[in-house]
C-alpha cells in the first residue's frame, strides 16, 4: 500500500465544488419529477446555487491546502478565480434567460449544463496535477460543445458546435501529447514535482529537448482555448453561428479557466522554462493583436466583430505572461477579469434588443437606438469606449498595466506594436457609436426586457465606469494573487 | 529465444499487419473486422506484460461493445467508398509531408534515450498469485480518487447532453387521454359530407 492518507476535514477546503455537484445532481431530479408549472423555478434554483457556492468559495480566500493526494490545490489564485467564475456566471445567466425565453429555447438543461461547465472551470482552476487539469477542461469544454447544441433547429448552431467539437477534441489531443511528454520525463502527474524536475540543476539537454518538445503542445493546447492567433480560427464562427447567449458565455468564464491553466501549467509547473515559452508568446500575441484589430474592421456581423475583438484583447493578455515578472502576470489577470466584464456588457446590450421573433446580431440592428432607448445606447456606449482603451474607464487601465509591465521588461518594441493595433481597432468600436448616435432609421427599436436583465446590464455598464475609477485596488489585488 | 519473446513478435506481426490491413482495406466491414484482430493483438500483447486485467477489459469494451455497435453503423449506414477516396491522391503529398515530419519528430524526441529501460528501469516480474485488479483498485479510489470521481462527472455530463440533444418533446410519443376518449361525441367522430358524383364526361 502506498503512503496514502485521507482524512475527512479535508473535505472543507473542496466544499464549493462538492456543494456545487451535490446542487446540480438535486435540481436535476428536482426539474425531472416536478409538474410543469414549477419547472420555472428551475431557473432560480440554479442561481441560489451558484449564489451560494460563490460564498463558499469566498469564504475560503486566505486558506492553502493540497488535498486528495496532491490533486488539489486550494491557494488564494485559486478561491478568488472561483469568486470571480462564479459572479460572472451568474450575470451571465440572468441575461441568458432573457434571450432563451425570446427565441423559444428555454429548457432546463441549459442551466444545469451551464452549471457542470462551471464545475469544470472551478476543478481547473484547483486543479494540482495534469490528470484533474485535463479532466476539468474535459468538463467545461464537453457542456460547452452540448450547449451551443441546444439551438438544435439551427443549422448554424450545429455546425458551430459541430465545429468547436472537432477543433477542441484536436487541441485536447495536441494537449494530451504535451502532457504525455511531460509525465514521460519527469515521471510525475503532480504540478509541484514536476516543477522541482524541471527547475534540477542536473537536467541534461537531452532532458530539456523533452521537455520542451512536450512544452510546446502544452502552449498549443492553451491556445486554442483562448483563442489566439494562429489557433484562432474555430473562434469567429463559433460566435456567429452559437445562440447569443451560449457566445456571451463562451467569450466570459472559461476564458479564466484557460488563463488558471496556463498559470498551473506554465507558471507553477513550467515556470523555469518561462524563457522558452515567453518566446512562443511573444509571436502568438502579437499575431493576435494584429489579426483581430484588422479583420474585425469589416464585420457587419456583431457578433463576429466582438469575437475577433475578442481575439485582440487576448493578445494583451499574453502580452503580460510575455514579461515573465509578478507584476506581469497580475496585469494579465486584471486584463483578463476587466474584459470579461465588458464582454458581459457588450452581449448583454446585445441580448436586451432581442424579442420574441427578432433576432439581433447586426451591427445595423443599432441603427437609432439612442433615439429609442437612451439608457442602454450610454451603456453600449461605455462599454464601446472602454473596450477602445479610452480612459476613464477599465479597460483603458487594463491596457496600462500591461504596457507598463511590458515597457518596465524592456519589450519597447511590442508595446508600440501593441498600441498602434489598439489605435487601429478603437474605429470598430467607435463605428458601434456612431451608428447608435448618428445613423437615423425610421424603424422602432423595441427594448421589451424583463426588470431583471435591465437592471443587472446597468449594474454590469456602472460597474466599468466604478473599477474604472479605483484601477489601483484591484490591479493590487490580482498581483497578491502570485 | 524465449517463449515469450516469440509470443511477442507473433502478436505484433498481427498486430502491426491488421493495423495495415484496417486502414488499406476498401470494404469498410472488413476494416472493421480488422480494427477488431487489432485490438485483439494489442490485448495478447498486455497479457505478455502482466497486465490482465486491461487486456480482458479491451477485449470486453473495445471487441465486445464498440465494436458491434460499430458494425452495426457500418450495416446501416451506405457509404459510397468511391467519394470517400476521390481526393486520396490529391492530398497524398500533403499527407506524406506531415507523416515525415511527424515521424522526424518522434525519432528526434524518442531517441533522446530518455525512455530507456536503463532511465526507467525494468519492471519488476510478478509470480502467478499476483491480482492485477487489486493493485489498480488501490491506485485508483486511493490516490486518484478525486480524478476518478471526475471522470465519473463526465460521463453524467454525456448522458445529459446527448438525452438534451435527441430527446424532443412528448408530443411526439403516442398514449390515451381516457377522459377525452369516454367524452367523445358522435358527431367528432363522424362527418357528413355531400360529394357530387362526378359525370361520365369527367371520369373518362
Amino acid at each position: 500500500m502506498m503512503n496514502f492518507n485521507f482524512n475527512v476535514a479535508e473535505l472543507i477546503f473542496a466544499l464549493p465544488e462538492l456543494f456545487l455537484l451535490f446542487a446540480i445532481s438535486l435540481i436535476l431530479l428536482f426539474d425531472l419529477f416536478v409538474s410543469q408549472r414549477l419547472k420555472q423555478f428551475t431557473y432560480y434554483l440554479t442561481q441560489l446555487a451558484l449564489l451560494i457556492t460563490g460564498f463558499l468559495a469566498f469564504n475560503l480566500i486566505g486558506e492553502n491546502a493540497t488535498i486528495f493526494s496532491g490533486t488539489f490545490v486550494l491557494d488564494s489564485l485559486g478561491s478568488t478565480f472561483k469568486v470571480f467564475i462564479l459572479g460572472f456566471a451568474i450575470i451571465a445567466l440572468v441575461y441568458t434567460r432573457h434571450y432563451l425565453k425570446a427565441h423559444d429555447l428555454l429548457r432546463n438543461e441549459y442551466f444545469i449544463l451551464a452549471m457542470m461547465s462551471i464545475l469544470g472551470m472551478m476543478v481547473m482552476v484547483s486543479g494540482h496535477s495534469l490528470l484533474t487539469l485535463y479532466l476539468g477542461l474535459e468538463i467545461m469544454s464537453l457542456s460547452l460543445y452540448a450547449l451551443i447544441a441546444t439551438a438544435r433547429d439551427r443549422a448554424s448552431a450545429i455546425e458551430a458546435a459541430l465545429k468547436y467539437f472537432v477543433l477542441g477534441a484536436i487541441a485536447s489531443g495536441l494537449l494530451l501529447y504535451g502532457m504525455s511528454m511531460i509525465y514521460g520525463i519527469s515521471g510525475s502527474l503532480d504540478i509541484a514535482q514536476i516543477s522541482s524536475f524541471a527547475s534540477a540543476s542536473t537536467l541534461g539537454s537531452q532532458q530539456t529537448l523533452i521537455l520542451n518538445f512536450g512544452l510546446v503542445f502544452l502552449v498549443i493546447g492553451i491556445a486554442f482555448k483562448l483563442g489566439a492567433v494562429p489557433f484562432h480560427m474555430w473562434v469567429p464562427d463559433v460566435y456567429q453561428g452559437s445562440p447569443t447567449s451560449v457566445t456571451m458565455f463562451l467569450s466570459t468564464v472559461p476564458k479564466i479557466a484557460a488563463i488558471a491553466l496556463l498559470i498551473r501549467l506554465l507558471i507553477d509547473g513550467l515556470g523555469d522554462l518561462q524563457h522558452y515559452w515567453a518566446d512562443l508568446f511573444m509571436i502568438l500575441a502579437v499575431l493576435s493583436i494584429a489579426i483581430g484589430s484588422l479583420v474585425a474592421l469589416t464585420q457587419t456581423n456583431i457578433k463576429r466583430m466582438l469575437a475577433y475583438s475578442t481575439i485582440s484583447h487576448i493578445g494583451f493578455v499574453l502580452l503580460g505572461f510575455v514579461t515573465g515578472v509578478v507584476d506581469g502576470y497580475g496585469a494579465a489577470v486584471f486584463y483578463v477579469l476587466a474584459y470579461i466584464l465588458m464582454s458581459l456588457a457588450a452581449f448583454g446590450s446585445i441580448i436586451v434588443l432581442n424579442r420574441k421573433g427578432f433576432e439581433a446580431d447586426q451591427i445595423s440592428d443599432f441603427q437609432g437606438l439612442s433615439k429609442h432607448s437612451p439608457w442602454f445606447a450610454l451603456i453600449m456606449l461605455v462599454v464601446m469606449l472602454s473596450m477602445a482603451g479610452v480612459p476613464p474607464f477599465i479597460g483603458f487601465y487594463s491596457k496600462l498595466f500591461i504596457l507598463q509591465q511590458v515597457v518596465a521588461q524592456g519589450y519597447v518594441i511590442l508595446a508600440i506594436a501593441a498600441v498602434i493595433f489598439a489605435v487601429i481597432s478603437a474605429y470598430y468600436y467607435l463605428q458601434i457609436i456612431k451608428t447608435m448616435y448618428f445613423d437615423d432609421v425610421d424603424k422602432e427599436i423595441l427594448v421589451s426586457a424583463p426588470l431583471d436583465m435591465k437592471v443587472v446590464l446597468s449594474i454590469n455598464g456602472i460597474l466599468i465606469l466604478v473599477v474604472g475609477l479605483m484601477p489601483s485596488f484591484w490591479m493590487e489585488l490580482s498581483v497578491s494573487l502570485f | 529465444m524465449e517463449f515469450s519473446s516469440i509470443l511477442f513478435y507473433v502478436f505484433s506481426f498481427f498486430f502491426i499487419v491488421s493495423s495495415i490491413m484496417m486502414i488499406t482495406s476498401r470494404n469498410t466491414a472488413k476494416a472493421a473486422l480488422f480494427l477488431i484482430l487489432t485490438f485483439f493483438s494489442a490485448a495478447s500483447l498486455w497479457l505478455l506484460l502482466e497486465a490482465e486485467f486491461l487486456a480482458i477489459t479491451l477485449i470486453l469494451i473495445y471487441v465486445g461493445a464498440v465494436m458491434v455497435l460499430f458494425m452495426f453503423v457500418i450495416k446501416m449506414l451506405d457509404t459510397d467508398k468511391s467519394t470517400l477516396r476521390a481526393q486520396f491522391t490529391r492530398y497524398l503529398p500533403l499527407g506524406i509531408f506531415v507523416s515525415i515530419i511527424v515521424i522526424a519528430q518522434m525519432v528526434l524526441v524518442l531517441n533522446a534515450g530518455q525512455f530507456d529501460l536503463a532511465m526507467t528501469g525494468v519492471p519488476e516480474k510478478h509470480d502467478a498469485s499476483y491480482s492485477n485488479i487489486t493493485a489498480i483498485a488501490e491506485q485508483l479510489y486511493t490516490l486518484y480518487v478525486y480524478p476518478f470521481e471526475l471522470a465519473a462527472i463526465l460521463l453524467l455530463i454525456a448522458i445529459i447532453a446527448a438525452i438534451t440533444l435527441v430527446h424532443r418533446n412528448e408530443s411526439r410519443s403516442k398514449k390515451q387521454n381516457i377522459s377525452e376518449q369516454i367524452n367523445v361525441q358522435a358527431k367528432d367522430r363522424m362527418r357528413m359530407a355531400s360529394i357530387k358524383p362526378k359525370s361520365a364526361k369527367e371520369s373518362k
